[in-house]
């Protein structure tokens, strides 16, 4: 069986500096699966790499269609939904608007979609006219979750969910997207630099150190690994 | 009560609810204040139109687009020559607006598009270029002579106790304000809209929901040479048409725009009408200011706004993080 | 190398008018008016970072005073030079003053207002002025004397701007465009160096204003210093590119060449032909080279073998 997402020798280069060399993965289908490193190993741009955003050469197929070229309009339309780094979210517009903007690539009524939505996140009904800018930092990462929830995705990119959130925000979030992943099917590829509950949650992960991929294997195995304890978890 | 309160948080309303006021009561004083005031008012809806556009544009793009009046003067002519074939005045009205909205997309996508990810600045450079362009082409084809259209509304005025107000100036009031009303329901309500407003605050973010940005500027571009075609139509009875008739008119709109805060929609509509009723009142009231002096004045008064408010009256003060 | 083009330049300009007709005298001058004013342009929105689209009026108020001097008080005609000199930087730094609290587009469309508004008061005031008839000098020169004054003109404004550029103050313009706040934290005062950058360019523009004025016969009237005027040079530091002075001489001569060159364009005709050719060339220039004519060297410069392009950035 194919994998969901697979990318085979990518590389990828902000102008002239290398960023990502021969970076493999793959990511099969209703898993959640973690990609952990340091500042500056390329964790993001892995993520930009699959949704357009950043050129990239190599090959990354999505449900056994190659990515080509496609920008990152197109790979949306694709099935996957990205929230970077900093979330993306309209803090001009509220709350209710970026909701409505997750449903831009779905045709017809998207009732059910808000529907949904408000299942996992309940208090997003009170706050429909706020101002999305004016949200607490983790008000602002369950948006921009529930905003790509709206999309209905095959596969969730998620960058770096816990930056900046205080530690019962973060379990929160992740507990959520754990929900996501096992009620509602959604394949999730999350980017992290808090390992512990990274681990906690994703079945697999891959290690990235300055652009390449040192380590990877099934979640357990990551947690028991030596050298992963003493730089990421440690102890 | 609640309205004095959220006036009283907002300088800026409280002095505009002042001057509404201060003009409720010129005109119900005197018969010329309130004719100078309806004059103003239809002048003013122009100047917004235009200054409508020209923010639609820079908030897309952050770029002020120079040829935005010779855009409108073009596709007034192009109105000018299907009444010239024997349509009526509302059907040329019609098929000029869809004219000018195809103009305005394919202008962005063969002149703008290429350069507007290599800097502002040559964006700008383009910009001035069209209006060169722009000017020559019409000249060729139309001559500088003096040009008349049907009129739209017709000559007759009305009279409202003693104030003798003209259809035409009711009628520019009418046709602009419809035309921005319209145009905040596309933006509000419509999916369209709201892409178009995600495109212009965020695109990388507007992409990664699948808007496809490129386009939203295309339309965008389109939207507000359909702007710019309702400002020269209302124009054109009293300028009558000739290939300078907008170059006034965009200055004016430049300071009506920047007035009302480049980044404000609002901004500009109000800042138009003010502007507007401003100069035929001080034009009225004040003999020192002739013809020649008015231009300056509007730019006196952009610049007395800017000093006290540096992005205009509906602007944001923008929070520069370190 | 350099300084070889640069005598073979010299050279070339010092002989060329004994080649030219008294008509093409004038034009070849015409490109050092505008060499001196886009150079000035160039330091306050190059260099500084403050766009400025108004220098037209600095242009226009030391046009008017060396007609004004010469026509009212038969002041020799190159000694308005300095005055113009003197008045306009003035002028630059009254306007730099109010000029620091605004910023970008804002700024812009401020300058714009200058530009538009300095005309219209010299229509307004014609008792000083000539209303729309304008003044003229009492007495007219030689299109020799022209090139002659105007080139030696852009030579020494060329050699000041190099000068002021590399020392000292031309790093705090350029710390001051590049970020406003690092250069104030470093000790660069905002305020002294960006009202500075304005009356520098102001007066450069004054001394441009006053060349341009004696090459139109000595008329200095309202609608040669309109809107188009400071558009015109906008173009032209466009044109020129940053951080080039060959730029500026680029893009001098596109402005200041390119519209009569374009008068003889067939099919559009005469009349219009020179609008439709020169709008297309502005936007084809563009298009091609939006960093200006300095881009473009500095690209050849990185094509040559010895500056492999090896850098990681």
């Amino acid at each position: 069986m194919t994998a969901l997402l697979e990318l085979k020798s990518v590389n990828a280069r902000y102008g002239q500096l290398r960023v990502l060399h021969d970076v493999s993965l793959a990511v099969e289908e209703g898993q959640i699966v973690a990609v952990l490193g340091a500042n500056g190993a390329g964790k993001t741009t892995t993520l930009r790499a699959i949704s357009g955003t950043v050129r990239r050469e190599g090959e990354l197929r999505f449900a056994g269609r190659p990515l080509g070229r496609s920008g990152p309009e197109t790979v949306a339309r694709l099935g996957i939904a990205h929230v970077p780094e900093g979330r993306g979210t309209f803090s001009e517009l509220t709350v209710w608007e970026n909701l409505r903007l997750g449903a831009t690539t779905r045709h017809g009524s998207s009732d059910d979609d808000f529907a949904r939505v408000l299942r996992y996140f309940p208090w997003i009904e009170d706050r429909r006219g706020q101002q999305a800018g004016t949200l607490s930092g983790g008000e602002q990462q369950m948006l921009a979750l529930a905003r790509a929830f709206m999309q209905r995705p095959r596969l969730l990119l998620l960058d770096e969910p816990s930056l900046g959130l205080a530690p019962l925000l973060v379990t929160e979030i992740f507990r959520i997207v754990k929900e996501l992943n096992e009620q509602e099917g959604l394949t999730v590829l999350v980017v992290e630099q808090n390992a512990h509950i990274a681990l906690q949650v994703a079945s697999h992960a891959y290690v990235l150190e300055v652009g390449r991929v040192a380590l990877s294997g099934p979640s357990a195995e990551l947690q028991e690994h030596e050298s992963i304890r003493r730089s990421y978890l440690g102890y | 009560m609640e309205i004095a309160r959220r006036l009283a948080q907002r300088p800026v309303l409280l002095v505009l609810a002042g001057g509404c006021v201060f003009l409720v009561v010129g005109s119900l004083d005197s018969s010329i204040f309130a004719q100078q005031t309806v004059a103003g008012l239809a002048q003013g809806a122009i100047f917004g139109s235009l200054a409508l556009a020209l923010v639609l544009i820079y908030r897309a793009t952050e770029v002020i687009n120079f040829a935005q009046g010779e855009m409108a003067m073009a596709t007034t002519y192009v109105a000018f020559q299907l009444t010239k074939w024997g349509l009526s005045y509302w059907a040329a009205f019609a098929i000029t607006l869809v004219v000018a909205f195809v103009f305005g997309t394919v202008v962005q996508l063969v002149f703008i598009r290429p350069v507007q990810q290599k800097s502002v600045i040559a964006v700008v450079i383009v910009t001035i270029g069209l209006f060169i362009l722009i000017d020559g082409l019409v000249t060729w084809r139309f001559s500088a002579q003096l040009q008349f259209m049907p009129a739209p509304f017709g000559n007759s005025v009305y009279h409202v106790g003693s104030v003798a107000v003209s259809r035409q100036a009711l009628g520019t009031l009418l046709v602009s304000v419809l035309s921005v009303i319209l145009l905040g329901v596309l933006f509000r309500f419509t999916k369209l809209g709201l892409s178009m407003r995600a495109a212009a605050l965020r695109p990388a973010a507007a992409r990664l929901v699948g808007i496809r940005v490129d386009w939203m500027l295309a339309i965008g571009w389109g939207l507000a040479a359909v702007l710019g075609a309702v400002a020269g139509l209302m124009t054109e009875p009293t300028q009558f048409l000739q290939p300078t008739m907008m170059q006034s008119i965009l200055l004016y709109a430049f300071a009506a725009a920047v007035l009302g805060g480049l980044e404000s929609p609002v901004g500009a509509v109000v800042g138009g009408l003010a502007l507007g009723v401003f100069l035929n009142l001080i034009g009225q009231y004040v003999g020192f200011v002739g013809a020649a002096l008015q231009l300056p004045l509007a730019f006196a008064v952009l610049l007395g706004v800017l000093l006290v408010k540096p992005n205009g009256l509906f602007g944001r003060a923008l929070v520069r993080r370190v | 190398m350099k300084a070889a083009a640069l005598a073979v330049t010299a050279v070339v300009i010092a002989v060329l008018p004994f080649e030219l007709s008294g008509y093409h005298q004038g034009l070849a001058a015409s490109v050092a008016v505008y060499v001196i004013a886009i150079l000035g342009l160039n330091i306050v929105t190059g260099y500084t970072g403050q766009i400025s689209i108004g220098h037209g009026a600095f242009m226009a108020i030391g046009g008017y005073t060396t007609a004004i001097m010469s026509h009212d008080h038969h002041t020799s005609l190159l000694a308005t030079l300095p005055l113009s000199l003197a008045i306009t930087f003035v002028c630059g730094v009254l306007v730099g003053i109010p000029a620091l609290r605004l910023s970008g587009v804002y700024l812009a469309l401020a300058t714009f207002a200058l530009a538009v508004s300095v005309p219209q008061f010299a229509l307004k005031f014609s008792k000083f002025t000539g209303g729309s008839n304008g003044i003229q000098t009492s007495k007219t020169v030689s299109h020799l004397w022209l090139y002659g004054v105007s080139w030696s003109c852009a030579a020494i404004a060329l050699a000041a701007a190099w000068l002021i550029l590399r020392g000292r103050t031309g790093r705090a313009f350029r710390a001051v465009r590049d970020s406003e706040l690092a250069a104030s934290a470093s000790g660069v005062s905002l305020a002294i160096y960006k009202t500075l950058a304005f009356g520098i360019s102001a007066a450069f523009a004054g001394v441009a204003g006053s060349l341009f004025v004696l090459a139109t016969n000595g008329f200095a009237q309202p609608n040669e210093f309109g809107v188009f005027l400071s558009l015109t040079l906008l173009i032209g530091a466009a044109v020129a590119g940053l951080g080039s002075l060959w730029g500026v001489l680029a893009g001098a001569a596109f402005v200041a060449l390119l519209p009569t060159v374009s008068q003889s364009v067939p099919l559009v005709g005469s009349a219009h032909g020179q609008d439709v050719a020169f709008g297309l060339a502005v936007i084809l220039v563009m298009l091609l080279l939006p960093t200006g004519a300095a881009g473009l060297f500095v690209r050849i410069r990185t094509l040559r073998p010895n500056n492999a392009d090896t850098t990681e950035s």
